[in-house]
């Protein structure tokens, strides 16, 4: 251990390098100051990736919480600026890593807006983008119930969350070629559709999915020592989460059934039947009531998905617009080495259709001109809306996208949660809020 | 023969050819292409609203109406220009008189917009007098609209009033349009860089900021940097 004063710090500095809490200990219980203030992060495990939380103690309990972000800035706005609408995707995906589909439906339905043709998106598409869309709800919740658990000191949790989410990407993975960032929702539609089989493994996946849930349930409902960590902590009512915006299983947590798939359906959600749940007790336990109903809910939309896609008027139907100018890369197939150009559009722009290859050519090369003006476009993603702000001056490449991620807004409501709390509830406060920090800094 | 022609539009040229690279000869026989950029757009009334025919009074209206009439009579006062695209309104507020509005469109029976969903910037380096543009996109739970609020700032006195005050949660939000953009939001109580380091040189979301970037090699050629290649914009 070592102390120094440093004229820019308040107060005595200690470096803390392990081995040596007995003279921490002792240097602090002997200092003139009560306060204590510390670092919470960047690298600690329980902040969710690199968020560093500044906490300003009185004995076990925080008097004053800040919140510092900004060390996963990767520009991706910027960077989107220099790409092809198309190209966004790929960049959109990688974000809130844990939630890439709903990330790329925001994007995709903003530059549709911008295009006119948010109409015109073959059922088919829709469809998939909200099965897509729910098995991803599922696959975020579970992690953020798995970290959750472990965060708290329980593994068991962190082990099944793990496991039940493995089924989720292996889905992914059969459908798109990828477990994570997949860019599969495109502008336009989708990148590919269903592959034969997925069908099958999908309804596999429902039937064994409400079991684990009712596991993951029993273990945690009830659960005296998960309770008693979670019950009364980090409250946050609803006029706090009007006021900082949050929205999301917290605003819901709050009793507010505010969920877009109702109040402002897309895709189609509104020919789906299910529950907004809510609970009414504004505190981390009511946060995890709402994700685990959610689940439940997402099964439900699934399965109703999963008939349509499956049933005879939506069967061989395209997933991409069809409109020649637009519809790109719809001519892709997931062949026995991976995801690639499909056989028989090669063998299509190469040998029967001049045009064909135009278009192929043009579309790959330069993309599509969006008309110039500005659109938002909000889906409600696991944690909370998230809305892209897209603005085009008529070029083939984006003028400016903006995400409003929840994640980012969400965080804002830390001090609010924490302050006046325990040290340890923080850990339980910035969890149930579920921030993923790819999200937070863009 | 001119008579048969069409008129020629009045707007500034936007770019001249078919592609961003102006070295070299033109070999696509689109060098002399002229792409006149778009004029701003202003919405006459009725407004309609997000859904059904246009030209007949809607929701939009109705917002309007309500913000006219708390502001006591004329919404020109305080706002620039109405645009209703795609579905979406529009209103662009003069900077003077922003908090003032929002105020307003959140405490009013018939407006309140209770939630904001934060703050954006955009940077219109050609539109002289106010390439800078705070954006707000707001949400009404009670009557389930949505509204953009624009607000612009020049270039030499980029300075707009935050709105703090009335939306806790444009905290962050401001700052990182600060960050982005170099927006100054009068009245904030700690605007400072959120996402790029504190001792960060310039506002990277800006057009006149550079991407960056390095050539690299892939498979015997070299690829240029993604601000260097050759742009169809």
């Amino acid at each position: 251990m070592s102390t120094a004063y440093d004229e820019a710090a308040e107060g005595k500095v200690f470096t803390v390098s392990g081995n040596d809490w007995d003279e921490v200990v002792g240097a602090v219980s002997g200092a003139d100051e009560e306060r204590l203030v510390i670092n919470m992060g960047p690298q600690h495990p329980s902040t969710h990736g690199v968020l560093r939380l500044v906490l300003t103690l009185d004995g076990e309990t925080v008097t004053e919480a800040r919140t510092v972000i900004g060390y996963l800035h990767t520009g991706i706005e910027k960077n989107m600026e220099f790409r092809t609408w198309t190209q966004g995707t790929t960049f959109v995906t990688r974000m809130d890593y844990l939630s890439p589909i709903f990330n790329e439906t925001a994007y995709c339905m903003g530059v549709e807006k911008l295009l006119g043709i948010t109409d015109r998106i073959p059922e088919r598409a829709q469809v998939i983008r909200v099965l897509m869309m729910e098995l991803n709800r599922i696959s975020s919740h579970l992690m953020a119930i798995a970290t959750f658990g472990m965060e708290l000191g329980a593994t068991t949790p962190f082990l099944f969350g793990n496991r039940e989410r493995e089924l989720v990407l292996d889905l992914f993975e059969y459908i798109t070629g990828l477990r994570m960032n997949m860019a599969y929702i495109r502008p336009g539609g989708v990148s590919v559709d269903l592959p034969a089989g997925a069908v099958d493994k999908i309804g596999e996946f429902l039937k064994i999915m409400p079991g684990r849930i009712k596991d993951m349930r029993k273990m945690l409902d009830e659960n005296p020592a998960y309770t008693r960590r979670t019950k009364d902590v980090a409250y946050l009512d609803l006029t706090g989460c009007m006021a900082l915006g949050v929205t999301g299983p917290v605003l819901r947590a709050a009793g507010l059934p505010w969920d877009l798939r109702k109040s402002q359906p897309y895709c189609g959600y509104e020919t789906y039947e299910f529950d907004v749940p809510i609970e009414k007790t504004c505190d981390v336990y009511g946060r995890y009531l709402v994700r685990m109903a959610e689940m439940e809910q997402s099964l439900k939309i699934i399965s109703q998905a999963l008939d349509r896609v499956s049933g005879a008027e939506l069967k061989g139907q395209p997933v991409m617009i069809e409109d020649k100018k637009i519809g790109w890369p719809a001519q892709l197939a997931l062949g026995p080495d991976g995801f690639g150009n499909s056989p028989d559009h090669i063998a299509h722009i190469m040998g029967t259709s001049m045009e064909a290859l135009i278009h192929h050519f043009k579309l790959v090369t330069e993309g599509f001109r969006v008309p110039a003006g500005q659109a938002y476009a909000a889906v409600e993603s696991p944690r909370g809306e998230i809305g892209a702000h897209v603005v085009s001056d008529g070029g083939t490449r984006p003028y400016r996208v903006h995400f409003r991620d929840p994640s980012f807004t969400n965080l804002q409501a830390i001090p609010a949660t924490c302050e006046g709390g325990m040290i340890a509830d923080v850990i339980a406060a910035v969890a149930s809020l579920d921030p993923v920090m790819g999200g937070v800094d863009r | 023969m001119t008579e048969n022609l069409p008129g020629v539009p009045e707007e500034p040229v936007a770019r001249t050819g078919m592609f961003g690279a102006a070295d070299g000869g033109d070999t696509s026989g689109y060098g002399g292409l002229v792409v006149r950029r778009a004029p701003q757009l202003s919405s006459p009334r009725p407004y309609g609203g997000p859904v059904g025919a246009a030209g007949a009074p809607g929701d939009f209206d109705e917002v309007a109406d309500g913000l006219e009439r708390v502001l006591g009579g004329d919404l020109s006062d305080a706002v620039e220009r109405v645009v209703v695209d795609r579905g979406e309104l529009t209103f662009h507020v003069k900077r003077e008189r922003l908090v003032e509005v929002l105020q307003h469109l959140r405490d009013d029976p018939a407006l309140r917009f209770e939630l904001s969903l934060g703050v954006s910037g955009v940077h219109y380096p050609h539109e002289t007098g106010a390439e800078l543009r705070a954006v707000i996109h707001l949400c009404s739970l009670t009557h389930n609209r949505r509204l953009r609020v624009e607000v612009s700032a020049p270039d030499s006195d980029p300075h707009v009033p935050s709105t703090m005050s009335v939306y806790p949660t444009h905290d962050w939000h401001e700052r990182e349009t600060y960050d982005f953009f170099g927006l100054i939001f009068d009245g904030h109580p700690a605007l400072t860089r959120i996402e790029m380091p504190d001792d960060w040189d310039g506002h990277p979301q800006r057009k006149d900021y550079p991407l960056g970037g390095i050539p690299v090699e892939y498979r015997g050629a070299e690829i240029p940097a993604p601000d260097e290649r050759r742009s169809y914009a």
